[in-house]
């Protein structure tokens, strides 16, 4: 693959409630902020690609909410329906393709507008299951009791995900939700869709996240410190949650198996430095870890109780506070991206993973984890 | 006029959107809904080239992407794959209170899970491989909640 | 300079109708992918990527790209939704080709489909605009085509006689197209009869509502020839999707069109557009589109698009027919309809059109309209392109 870079991030401050910003004061912001960080301006992004979701937004062609403040008015543009990571393998796709030298990808999304329970439970065939009033916590508890009784874990190992992420998320500016919890915490919390109780799950947030990709030559015009692109790839498993084994994230292997062929990544256990996963819920940042290669199927949990993905462990994982500690949907595997940026810069202050060279970071689409996209980023070219 | 926006109370728009929907099930689900208003069992497809047979019915195999041109009747008694107890009154539920136990439960003979409620069991009984059989509704209007919900056997 | 260039090598459509209650969403969408591989002569397991999208109110189903692997044939492959509104399908075309042209995948299935029945396409729609300045004043897509309709006819003094030619054409056409869904011809006499929706907009100068899927596979260079001996090479793509706000619009000269295909022109060495394109699938939602249109987009000067249809140029048998498969107005599945466009574009260069089919055609342009008047147009040609 030809070098790709991202030459620009930026990111606001994720929040219960965005009271003083509409869709468009958020992209205008956050636009802004990744501009300022590349040190460009709109006239230096040759196309744009907007990420939301129509059910998240209330609103039908939910780009056109953002395309001013998007700056797409003299440019060529599209919108994807789905994670911020997924609008960002696009965004690099059109590079790629030759057609564009630069892109800005944005996401947004403010779960405070809706019900986030409804608009999950759109994510539920109509026919055969909505009308039953699953969710996304539901469906979600249902694979976590999955993956707990495959591999024999208990809610006190889970809950230490929650216990970490919380933590490091009081480093964080951008954070919603830093703090000091322990594992008693966790299991003392309102039980919400057994086992999953409220400290195990993300909150509703609002947030919008903006990144700036480039080919070689205009990174290296444009930029000081281009993060490079090495590898990324997204595979979706079957729909219906009774046809998957939902223990095993199969798709989430595929992915993770092509972005690291393309990042020429052999050993991901030894070669990788740090990872942004999304964890919607504790168990789903473990379960995902093992999906992810950087450890055996079962292993994450004892892994994590070493203190391997601390962050001054082997691997830091969600050194950022992670989605537990702020999760706008559409817009979080952008931050995870952008919080990989920082880290392979230099610049994530007391979370930095000295010398941090490879990071990955992931982001979903549909219930218990359906579709991934998985991102394998590099300080070096 | 005044230039700075700081005093400003910003206001919030209360609003819904309202769209009416007529999902059309097509002729493989509506079947489905026919088997359980006539015979009280579960149509299920089966894919001639792998074999696998599915709950909810489907009219192509995702894996071999063809045609399933067989069909199946379950008695729709099956085991508990995975569950949860939903015991906050989260929005989905509608009219539904908690505890409400969610499961996902594969039918003898069938290869898929389908989702479902299971009740007329103490929430803390359930546990995956629990045996259970689905309670049809008297009623049947061709909707998913023609299976009451589902109990132990 | 593309790294890979790119090629539609099948296409595939569902008989598009008012209703079909015998399938649901992901079974509509199947029936378009079966038809589509079959026409390339792939499988599935051929298939390396999707691109799917439609517009998420008119069904009520939040994140499609999951929900329908069963019929799109997503089980475990890579899909991903894109969604811009009416636009949604040439979005869809764009998206695979630049899927295709990165290098990343050689085989490209593309999906853009709709069930308009199963839900209220008018109430669906006035949700996209603004909730706190447009919503309540702005009732669904009529409004504003009729106040583009109105502001032209005041500045160059046509009347919806004018229009009604442009919707005799297309509904004429229609009935040389299998898949269409309204297959009737029409007089002049007829449309103007026809109920007045919203001045100056008679019910047959618009668009159905309809029930359809459509599918189309782009392949790379490497291997489009060996699975189609003509495929229809896609030369370049634009698109800008301009306003926002209705009260930008620059009501009467649709901006985004003359942008775009100003844009489309100059990367793929068009001179004289008029001249040198051979046919044009045209999304146009309603009959004054077909005059106005054509006038931002280069085909003839402004003013003189009416004139233009009137001469007959545009019919079949005309020097530049516009929508030989009877455009938007026989047949509007949203999500699908700017990608029927490119698949009806594409079936003219392949030869593959039967009795829509025009002679010789060498290049054909496909265009996509949506959400706040935005424009996306593609331009195939025969020949590889040297660029
Ligand atoms: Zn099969």
């Amino acid at each position: 693959m030809e070098n790709i870079a991202i030459i620009g991030i930026g990111m606001i401050p994720i929040k219960a409630n965005y009271k003083t910003h509409n869709f468009a004061d958020m992209a205008w912001e956050t636009v802004n902020a990744a501009l300022a960080d590349a040190g460009i301006s709109i006239k230096d992004v040759d196309n744009v690609i907007t990420t939301s979701n129509d059910f998240w937004d209330g609103r039908t062609i939910s780009c056109m909410a953002v395309g001013d403040a998007s700056g797409v008015r003299e440019k060529n543009c599209s919108c994807v329906e789905g994670d911020g990571t997924f609008g960002a393998f696009y965004g690099m796709a059109r590079i790629l393709s030759g057609s564009y030298g630069t892109t800005l990808v944005t996401g947004h999304t403010k779960g405070s507008e809706s019900i986030s329970s409804l608009i999950t439970n759109a994510a539920f065939d109509p026919i055969y299951e909505r009308a039953l009033g699953p969710d996304m916590i539901s469906g979600c508890a249902m694979q976590a009791r999955a993956y707990m009784e495959k591999h024999g874990l208990t809610s006190r190992q889970t809950a230490l995900v929650s216990v970490k992420n919380h933590g490091n998320a009081k480093h964080n500016p951008y954070a919603q939700l830093p703090m000091d919890i322990s594992v008693d915490d966790v299991l003392a919390s309102e039980m919400i869709a057994d086992p999953l109780r409220k400290l195990d799950c993300s909150p509703v947030s609002d947030g919008c996240c903006a990144i700036i990709l480039a080919n070689e030559e205009k990174a290296k015009k444009l930029c000081k410190k281009p993060v490079w692109v090495k590898g990324a790839a997204f595979t979706s498993d079957a729909y219906f949650l009774g046809d998957r084994d939902l223990a095993d994230p199969r798709s989430l292997v595929a992915a993770a198996k092509k972005a690291y062929a393309m990042a020429g990544i052999t050993d991901p256990t030894k070669q990788i430095d740090i990872a942004e996963v999304y964890d919607a819920f504790s168990y789903q940042e473990l379960m995902w870890l093992e999906g992810l290669g950087i450890c055996e199927p079962g292993q994450a949990a004892s892994l994590l109780e070493k203190g391997d993905f601390a962050v001054n462990g082997k691997l830091p994982v969600n050194a950022s506070g992670g989605l537990l500690s702020g999760h706008p949907v559409i817009a979080a595997g952008l931050y995870r991206i952008a919080e990989c940026v920082r880290q392979l810069r230099g610049e994530a202050g007391a979370v930095q993973k000295d010398g941090a060279k490879t990071a990955v970071a992931q982001g979903l689409n549909g219930v218990a984890g359906q579709s991934h996209c998985v991102w394998v980023l590099g300080a070096d070219k | 006029m005044e230039q700075d926006l700081s005093k400003v109370t910003p206001l919030v728009y209360e609003s819904r959107i309202g769209v009416p929907y007529n999902w059309w099930a097509g002729k493989t689900a509506s079947r489905f809904f026919e088997t359980i208003a006539h015979d009280k069992k579960l149509a299920a497809t089966k894919c001639d080239k792998c074999g696998k047979v599915f709950v909810p019915p489907r009219k192509t195999c995702p894996e071999c992407f063809v045609d399933t041109n067989s069909w199946v009747s379950l008695s729709g008694e099956g085991t508990v794959v995975t569950f949860t107890v939903v015991t906050r009154k989260l929005a989905a539920l509608g009219k539904r209170n908690p505890p409400v136990i969610f499961a996902l439960i594969r039918p003898d003979g069938a290869d898929t899970a389908m989702l479902h409620i299971l009740d007329n069991i103490a929430p803390e009984k359930v546990h995956t491989g629990l045996a259970v059989k689905p309670v049809f509704s008297e009623n049947p209007k061709g909707h998913i909640t023609d299976i009451s919900h589902f109990e132990p056997v | 300079m593309a790294k890979k260039r790119v090629a539609v090598v099948g296409t595939g459509q569902t008989m598009h109708k008012s209703h079909r209650p015998d399938v649901n969403g992901q079974e509509l969408i199947h029936e378009a992918v079966k038809t589509a591989l079959a026409d390339a002569e792939l499988t599935i397991n051929d298939i390396d990527a999707i691109v799917i999208g439609n517009m998420d109110h008119f069904e009520g189903i939040n994140y499609v790209d999951c929900w329908s692997v069963d019929g799109s044939g997503g089980w475990m492959k890579p899909i991903i939704k894109l969604t811009t509104g009416g636009t949604t399908g040439s979005t869809l075309a764009i998206g695979g080709y630049h899927m295709v042209a990165s290098g990343l995948f050689e085989k490209v299935l593309i999906i853009g489909w709709e069930k308009n029945s199963e839900s209220d396409t008018t109430g669906a729609i006035t949700t996209a605009f603004d909730p706190i300045w447009d919503r309540l004043v702005f009732a669904g897509a009529i409004a504003g085509l009729a106040a583009e309709g109105m502001a032209y006819m005041t500045e160059f003094g046509i009347t919806d006689k004018d229009a009604a030619r442009v919707s005799v054409r297309d509904r004429k056409h229609a009935c040389n197209n299998p898949y269409a869904q309204l297959r009737q011809e029409v007089t002049l006499e007829e449309v103007l009869a026809s109920p007045m929706l919203s001045d100056p907009i008679h019910l047959l100068d618009v668009c159905p509502r309809t029930d359809g899927a459509c599918a189309v596979i782009m392949a790379s260079e490497d291997v489009a020839q060996k699975i189609c001996p003509t495929p229809a090479w896609v030369w370049g793509t634009a698109n800008r999707h301009t306003y926002t706000y209705v009260g930008d619009l620059n009501l009467g000269e649709i901006d985004s069109m003359k942008y775009a295909a100003a844009e489309l022109w100059k990367k793929t060495g068009i001179t004289e557009p008029r001249k040198q394109i051979d046919v044009i699938e045209l999304y146009q939602p309603y009959s004054f589109a077909g005059i106005i249109w054509i006038e931002a987009m280069g085909i003839i000067p402004r003013g003189k698009g009416a004139e233009y249809i009137w001469s007959g140029a545009t019919d079949m048998g005309g020097e530049l027919p516009i929508n030989p498969s009877g455009g938007v107005i026989a047949c509007n599945p949203i999500g699908a309809t700017g990608l029927i466009r490119c698949a009806e574009a594409c079936t003219q260069i392949m030869g593959k059109g039967g009795a829509r089919q025009v002679p010789d055609v060498n290049l054909a342009v496909s265009t996509g309209f949506g959400g706040c008047f935005w424009t996306d147009i593609l331009l195939y040609g025969k020949q590889k392109p040297d660029f």
